[in-house]
């Protein structure tokens, strides 16, 4: 398949056959990562960028074993190093980053838009890692290879996000994904963690998990962030975790063989309870080496698109 | 009759053809035109083919001097005034220093003298509290004296009501009116961004439209109970518009504007694929739904929205190429306000007397500034109009310093060809 786009900005942009031609990409990585040497020289002498302007352990280090992986040269611009904590304007670090000549960028920013913003002015592949409040399209990517995996098809089954959709990046962009496979949507969260709009959105809203979870396929928890109580949002967070933080009650209300996703990392005994993050439905870790493998498609897609044409 | 010492021959005016005398930069007599003319000693502009409008009025613009003269200055604002047709303008107070006191205005009106001595004419809107801090009132006599047309806080809305009400009540001693920028001081605040389906599907930080009504309905009820005139700055919505109609049945002194790019753009325009996160329309009220700007059109043309302002606001260009959440709020407008709204004559979306009431004679009226009806003793404010010339907006062709504005690349039509201020050439 001939990769059309330059950028991965928000999984909107990718038609059902090119998510399913990152699955199809991603499963073939997968049987090389139960090889003794994992390493393939696909990427051999290019160069991805691993810009992070916001902390991220676990989204970077994924990126860097997926490149490291394909062979390609991986560099870390984080932001504690980087020289926008010395008052650099993102424009000119994109600049900056453009006149060393990588193959691609992976940026993850605290703003909406910057991955777009950084899109607009570079002629490298920009890979969008998360930006604000708005996408984390290789997040939303991970998490349906994670279920396509697990039940071959997405399409049919029900599917919960829990938590703080407001500011969810990965809510948004799990949603679009959600849809376009053909699955059946619910959020939940007290109202003042729901977007204002949604109901424009493609899902069913709930402010009860009891009843948000009945007859789910799975739940995905998204992490609450502890500022949430601060802002006003929420009274605390005991009375959050009484309310919707999911346990195994709730998982007795669901589907028999519910899978339990999170993105991490979690808040164990807040959105989550301790046992339900272990036990043999939890799919955490299954996200974790789906995110390598998925990631390891995206570079290669994005990374080899020029060599075609 | 005086001696007339200026004539505008053969210019269109409402669809005829007239010839314009002016004596001592007054009207004193239009009459139908006439090819050749005896002129006498008095200057003749030839003005065949071209439209003939009175100067218009912008209550609402952001000249940053002193103090961001990086932004825009005097010198350069008022030019682009005098090319976008406005003889009046008035300033806001959020300079740095703040114009809170007699020191800062009268610098401003020296340096509009000095580059501008024949207008547009600068009148400064004093800061309503010292500092702009909501917390004192500012010394509103030593600046109506100094030439403060009116008193505001714009951009910083004064959180007290106690004190908003002082101010409007100490402001009625110097006969002047206070301007309010409507924004509920905790929600949303300059967010930038409509709250609704785009802000909810882009991920931003948002203003509810309901942050500005809920200060228009303050704003009303206070204005009541005092009696005194307020004049609302850069409505934006729908229900602010439901309330001001609903004040103005009962009789209140209440007074509104809303700006050109209300007009022209919704938040539609933040989720176009080529202009998604464009910073040029982050601005302060956000751009709003289809519905608030039909209610603009509706209001402007009834009469419930009195005024065209442009709250022109000024930027540099890195400070608005940047990360959406960073970049300043604000959109240049006295360049391009003309063009765009004249458009919307053109459209049948504005009748041409809610244009010509909203840009020259409700403004006015509420601030006492001269004004051109074309009347007899009337100033000769005016300038003559290529309807037809088609133009880019680019940064070579606006005389603002300030290219922010999400008009940028497109072509408009209708260009001033040259602007008269009581009977002398500016431009």
């Amino acid at each position: 398949m001939k990769w059309l786009h330059k950028d991965l900005l928000d999984v909107s942009q990718l038609s059902k056959s090119e998510v399913m031609a990152i699955f199809e990409t991603a499963g073939r990585f997968q049987e090389l990562q139960e090889r003794p040497v994992k390493k393939v020289p696909t990427l051999k002498g290019r160069s991805v960028i691993l810009f992070f302007a916001e902390p991220s352990t676990r989204t970077k280090t994924s990126f860097d074993v997926a490149g490291k992986r394909l062979s390609a040269d991986t560099f870390s611009l984080a932001k504690s190093s980087s020289s926008l904590t010395k008052g650099e304007s993102l424009k000119d670090t994109a600049l900056t980053l453009q006149a060393m000549a990588p193959d691609a960028i992976v940026i993850r920013h605290w703003c909406s838009g910057a991955a777009r913003f950084l899109a607009e002015r570079l002629d490298c592949a920009v890979i969008n890692a998360g930006d604000g409040r708005h996408a984390h399209p290789t997040q939303a990517i991970l998490d349906s290879f994670t279920l396509h995996q697990e039940w071959g098809d997405v399409a049919g089954k029900t599917i919960l996000i829990l938590g703080d959709i407001a500011h969810s990046r990965v809510a948004r962009s799990n949603v679009i994904m959600l849809n376009k496979l053909g699955a059946k949507v619910r959020l939940c969260a007290p109202r003042t963690l729901m977007p204002p709009a949604v109901k424009s959105w493609p899902v069913e809203v709930y402010s009860d998990l009891n009843e948000a979870v009945k007859n789910v396929d799975a739940v995905m928890c998204l992490r609450l962030q502890l500022e949430r109580q601060k802002d006003g949002l929420l009274p605390d967070l005991r009375e959050y975790a009484r309310t919707y933080g999911l346990n195994q009650r709730h998982v007795d209300l669901a589907n028999q063989d519910v899978r339990i996703l999170h993105p991490g990392p979690m808040n164990r005994g807040i959105e989550i309870s301790s046992d339900l993050a272990d036990c043999a439905d939890s799919l955490v870790l299954d996200q974790v080496s789906s995110g390598v493998v998925t990631r390891m498609a995206l570079l290669f897609l994005y990374m080899t698109r020029k060599g075609e044409e | 009759m005086p001696k007339i010492d200026l004539i505008i021959h053969r210019a269109t005016l409402d669809g005829k053809e007239v010839d314009v005398f002016v004596a001592k930069g007054k009207i004193v007599e239009i009459r139908k035109s006439v090819e050749s003319l005896d002129a006498g000693d008095a200057k003749v502009e030839e003005a065949f083919g071209l439209t003939l409008m009175p100067s218009m009025t912008d209550v609402h613009v952001h000249l940053r001097e002193p103090g961001y003269e990086y932004k825009e200055d005097v010198e350069s604002g008022l030019r682009a005034a005098a090319w976008g047709g406005f003889s009046n303008i008035m300033c806001m107070a959020n300079t740095k220093p703040v114009n809170d006191n007699e020191s800062v205005t009268e610098m401003m009106l020296e340096k509009a003298r000095k580059f501008w001595p024949k207008g547009p004419r600068l009148f400064p809107i004093g800061a309503l509290t010292k500092g702009l801090s909501g917390k004192e009132l500012a010394p509103m006599a030593e600046l109506a004296k100094a030439g403060c047309a009116a008193f505001s806080n714009d951009g910083v809305p004064v959180k007290s009501t106690k004190i908003f009400r002082r101010a409007v009540e100490y402001a009625s001693d110097w006969d002047r009116v206070v301007i309010d920028h409507c924004e509920d001081p905790y929600m949303g605040v300059a967010a930038g961004v409509n709250e609704g389906e785009v802000s909810s599907r882009l991920g931003l930080p948002a203003q509810p439209d309901v942050a500005e009504a809920l200060q228009v309905a303050r704003d009303i009820l206070m204005a009541e109970y005092l009696e005194l005139p307020i004049h609302l700055a850069h409505i934006s919505c729908r229900k602010s518009v439901d309330l001001i109609r609903f004040a103005k049945d009962r009789g209140v002194k209440i007074t509104a504007e809303t700006a050109p790019h209300y007009l022209v753009f919704t938040e539609d325009y933040l989720e176009n694929e080529a202009t998604e996160y464009d910073t040029n329309a982050k601005v302060n009220p956000p751009l709003r739904t289809q519905d608030d700007q039909d209610a603009m059109f509706e209001a402007l043309n009834d009469g419930t929205i009195d005024c065209l302002a442009t709250d022109h606001a000024p930027h540099a260009s890195y400070e608005k190429e940047t990360e959406f959440d960073v970049a300043p709020c604000g959109i240049t407008g006295l360049d391009t306000a003309l063009s765009t709204t004249w458009q919307l004559v053109k459209d049948g979306k504005l009748t041409k007397e809610a244009f010509t009431r909203a840009w020259t004679t409700a403004p006015c009226s509420i601030f006492n500034l001269p004004v051109n009806t074309f009347q007899s003793g009337d100033p000769a404010d005016f300038f003559l109009f290529d309807e037809d010339e088609e133009w880019t907006v680019s940064r070579q062709t606006l005389y603002s310093k300030g290219k922010n504005t999400p008009l940028l690349g497109t072509t408009l039509k209708g260009r001033v060809k040259t602007h008269f201020i009581q009977g002398k050439k500016i431009v």
